[in-house]
């Protein structure tokens, strides 16, 4: 792309030569080329279907969430909850009745208007009976929802919910037309910024800039946007390195990351995700059940040795299921630290001194077998004999493991943010049982104070640090590729998605 | 003639609905549940059931098949369970990049190895001979997905003559499309290449031993005309049957070259369908496939009704 702008800026500024001479060299000082405003964005994974209010894979909100879909709220490029169709709110002393005061002027791209009506109708599609919304569970504290007036939303909940708020900003409560929704799926409409044109399916998807976008504070730096789904890592990097995409923002191959070094016309940008690479245990199947054989395994495994053997050393090492990126995140990774003799001792006092022999099922994501080998290894050094068995992922995984949990230890990354409540969950793939955490879990949602929630969320974390129904290895960081020249991106990504809003080219 | 093509033609569907009917039952033995796959791990119970509903999933297995047959006999090949579009459309969108690919990559490889195969059996033992002999081992040696990474490295990457992959729709344009299948037709066609050169070699050798050919020459018939016009006729039946096997190889099995350039193709939506548990895409799509291979096998036997006069005679 990068070679077709030069050549096609020499052929403008040849061209302006041109009508410079006849015209007695007026326009001499007219050859700056205008700036560049499509983007070709790749991605490793294709969408299935395009409305994330009906199936869950992180795919479809990144291709669609604030580009083509809004929410209430949205999540910031720093995590945080910002105002988006709705311009305030207001919570209730109790925590039971949340009032949205909604934008005025919004409109999907079919012309219909948003308002307080089709908010509950969105709303009550995703909690209704037939719904499909992967989460559904987000909705379960709303009891009803009021329409006073079409600039006002009502929702009187349940109970308190702490969360309620935050997830209204992800992609599965973005708002849906009344019109529109039941074909969201193919011809997404949305109130977003840019308006879908076209998806080749297996190829691209194509999006243009909505010129009657409600909010006019925002000066959107490209009016037409491709998605490609390029799914071999190979063939990313040629694409990259020819110019024909412009910006892998989630490169698939880390250990191909220093082959972009020389190339000037790229920069790579290792920010964080919020994905956290888990080695989950039965923790009511003997000897998992025993927390000490746990810790011990803990023990044996040296974080950074498996980040640069699985990952080429991107990653950061967590001690709990929790990210550096998420609000009230404490390090740790010391509570447990590698030490393999203390490790044996440990082991030795729970009643294997000469260790025992399990099996790890692993998904075939490139992340999985590379961490699963090198645990291995150390595993062998405190006499723990651990076998690998590839496991189909997503489609065996889910039965067997998630479902079945007929597995002995299992490693998977988990994709969602803030999601450390799936151990109080019941039941969960962990069958990891805690009154105190679950009370934890509970006191966060029927918190409102932040400050209060980040303190429950530390003990949380250390709960779990201390337990170690997992074993925590590390979070994926975000392998950002793209043109030196292009701008706006995030680098981090406290919630998957490619928001371009703010994405622009320089000269 | 007709008898023997409407017996043919019979069997071609009993096969057919004895591959659905296998082709069914190994899909629901398959582990996994399409519905949990779109919901993910956060999905509720009730969630869970309410589409398993909506795709009709919660039915018994032989209503499921004989609705799906149904609709296959019909023209509907149902919805996509991912994409949410029908299926019929996805496969002709898909065939549309798979078709052209796999002739363009056939007509290169007839055009690579017919002449190497013809020129090394008549020059055996030659210095041609032993070169064709090393190209085609060599093409046959070296897998076609390596090769194509091999050619967008210096073709896209170093020189920017191509694209690096991708297909830009027919509608995008007779010749750019044609551009974006020509990196993968090269792939994907020397491997091929080097075993039909193998094989028209042999094919041809054989028949110069034949009486026919020596009579040909000695009736004071060139060299080069008794081989072009009696030697590699006579010797087509063979290369037409590997052909035919080829043809099918390259509609169902490109997908590892697909992957390389990128390639919305058939290969790739079987294998994604797979992954992602869409169990009727990957039900009308190895119907297809299965189609395809007896179909082709029936139309590679009456080329040689066409090629070998003496089979014409015999059916009649």
């Amino acid at each position: 792309m990068n070679r077709v702008q030069s050549i096609a800026g020499g052929m403008i500024r040849l061209a302006t030569f041109g009508v410079a001479l006849s015209a007695g060299l007026l326009l001499a000082g007219v050859t700056v080329a205008a700036t560049k405003t499509s983007l070709v964005l790749g991605m490793s994974v294709e969408p299935q279907g395009l409305d994330p209010t009906v199936s869950a894979p992180v795919a479809i909100g990144q291709v669609t969430w604030q580009n083509i879909f809004e929410g209430l709220v949205a999540i910031d490029k720093d995590g945080k909850i910002v105002p988006q169709l709705a311009k305030s709110w207001e919570i209730s002393g109790d925590g039971l009745i949340y009032t949205f005061k909604l934008q005025q002027g919004v409109k999907f791209h079919d012309g219909e208007d948003f308002d307080s009506a089709v908010a509950k109708f969105a709303l009550d599609r995703a909690r209704g009976p037939e719904s499909t919304n992967g989460q559904k569970r987000f909705f379960a504290a709303i009891d009803t929802i009021d329409t006073p007036d079409k600039q006002t939303l009502v929702l009187k909940l349940k109970e308190r919910n702490g969360s309620l708020l935050y997830w209204l900003g992800w992609p599965a409560s973005v708002m849906v037309g009344t019109q529109s929704a039941a074909n969201d799926k193919t011809t997404p409409i949305g109130t977003g910024p840019f308006k879908f044109v076209s998806w080749t399916k297996g190829d691209r998807v194509e999006l243009v800039a909505n010129p009657g976008y409600w909010n006019t504070q925002t000066k959107l730096g490209l009016d037409k946007v491709t998605f490609r789904f390029i799914a071999d890592a190979q063939a990313q990097a040629a694409a990259l390195k020819s110019g024909d995409v412009d910006a892998f923002p989630e490169f698939a191959a880390p250990e191909m990351m220093e082959g972009f070094k020389e190339d000037t016309e790229l920069v790579t940008v290792i920010g964080n995700t919020e994905l956290k690479v888990v080695a989950g245990m039965n923790n009511t199947r003997k000897p998992f059940d025993d927390k000490r054989v746990r810790q011990a395994l803990m023990m044996a495994i040296d974080r950074s040795t498996v980040i640069d053997g699985a990952w080429s050393g991107f990653g950061t090492a967590i001690g709990s299921h929790y990210t550096p990126n998420d609000r009230g995140y404490i390090d740790l990774t010391g509570t447990y630290p590698y030490d393999p003799e203390k490790a044996k001792a440990l082991l030795a006092e729970a009643g294997y001194p000469n260790g025992f022999t399990f099996t790890i099922k692993t998904p075939q994501m490139p992340y999985a077998p590379r961490s699963a080998e090198i645990m291995q290894a150390m595993f062998a050094e405190i006499g723990v004999t651990m076998t690998i068995e590839p496991t189909e992922f997503p489609a065996k995984w889910v039965q067997d493991v998630f479902k079945g949990t007929d597995y002995d230890m299992t490693i998977v990354a988990h994709a969602e943010p803030m999601d450390i409540d799936i151990y109080a969950r019941d039941p969960y793939y962990f069958n990891y049982k805690n009154p105190a955490f679950t009370d934890v879990i509970k006191k966060i949602e029927l918190t409102a104070d932040t400050v209060e929630q980040e303190k429950l969320y530390g003990e949380a974390q250390k709960i779990l640090a201390d337990d170690v129904p997992a074993l925590f290895l590390f979070v994926m960081p975000k392998l950002g590729v793209w043109n030196a020249k292009l701008k706006g991106l995030w680098e981090n990504e406290p919630i998957p998605s490619n928001v371009l809003t703010d994405v622009h080219w320089e000269d | 003639m007709i008898v023997l093509l409407l017996r043919r033609l019979s069997s071609l569907l009993l096969t057919l609905l004895a591959v659905s009917a296998l082709i069914f039952i190994v899909m629901d033995v398959l582990p996994g549940d399409p519905a949990a796959i779109m919901l993910g791990t956060s999905a509720s119970p009730d969630t869970l059931a309410a589409l398993r509903h909506e795709l009709g999933l919660d039915q018994p297995l032989i209503i499921r098949y004989a609705l799906w047959l149904g609709g296959v006999v019909t023209g509907d090949l149902g919805n996509s369970y991912t994409y949410g579009v029908p299926v019929a459309g996805l496969i002709a969108e898909r065939l549309a990049v798979t078709l052209p690919l796999a002739l363009f990559a056939i007509v290169l490889s007839v055009a690579i190895a017919i002449p190497l195969g013809v020129a090394s059996a008549a020059r055996r033992n030659s210095a041609v001979d032993y070169a064709a002999a090393f190209v085609s081992q060599l093409f046959i040696a070296v897998p076609g997905f390596w090769v194509g990474l091999l050619l967008v490295l210096v073709f896209s990457v170093s020189l920017g003559w191509m694209p690096s992959g991708g297909f830009p729709g027919w509608h995008g344009g007779f010749g750019s499309s044609l551009g974006a299948l020509l990196l993968p037709a090269i792939a994907l066609a020397l491997p091929q290449a080097g075993v039909l050169t193998r094989v028209t070699r042999s094919a041809v050798l054989e028949v110069l031993n034949d009486d026919f050919v020596r009579t040909a020459r000695a009736k004071g018939l060139p060299r080069r005309a008794a081989l072009w016009r009696h030697a590699v006729p006579n010797a087509l039946v063979p290369v037409v049957t590997i052909l035919g096997l080829q043809f099918t190889f390259l509609i169902a099995g490109a997908v590892l070259v697909e992957n390389v350039f990128n390639l919305p193709g058939l290969g790739r939506l079987a294998f994604q369908a797979l992954t992602q548990r869409d169990i009727i895409v990957m039900q009308d799509v190895v119907l297809f496939f299965a189609a395809l291979v007896i179909i082709m096998n029936f139309i590679v036997d009456l080329s040689y009704l066409y090629l070998d006069p003496r089979l014409r005679g015999r059916s009649r």
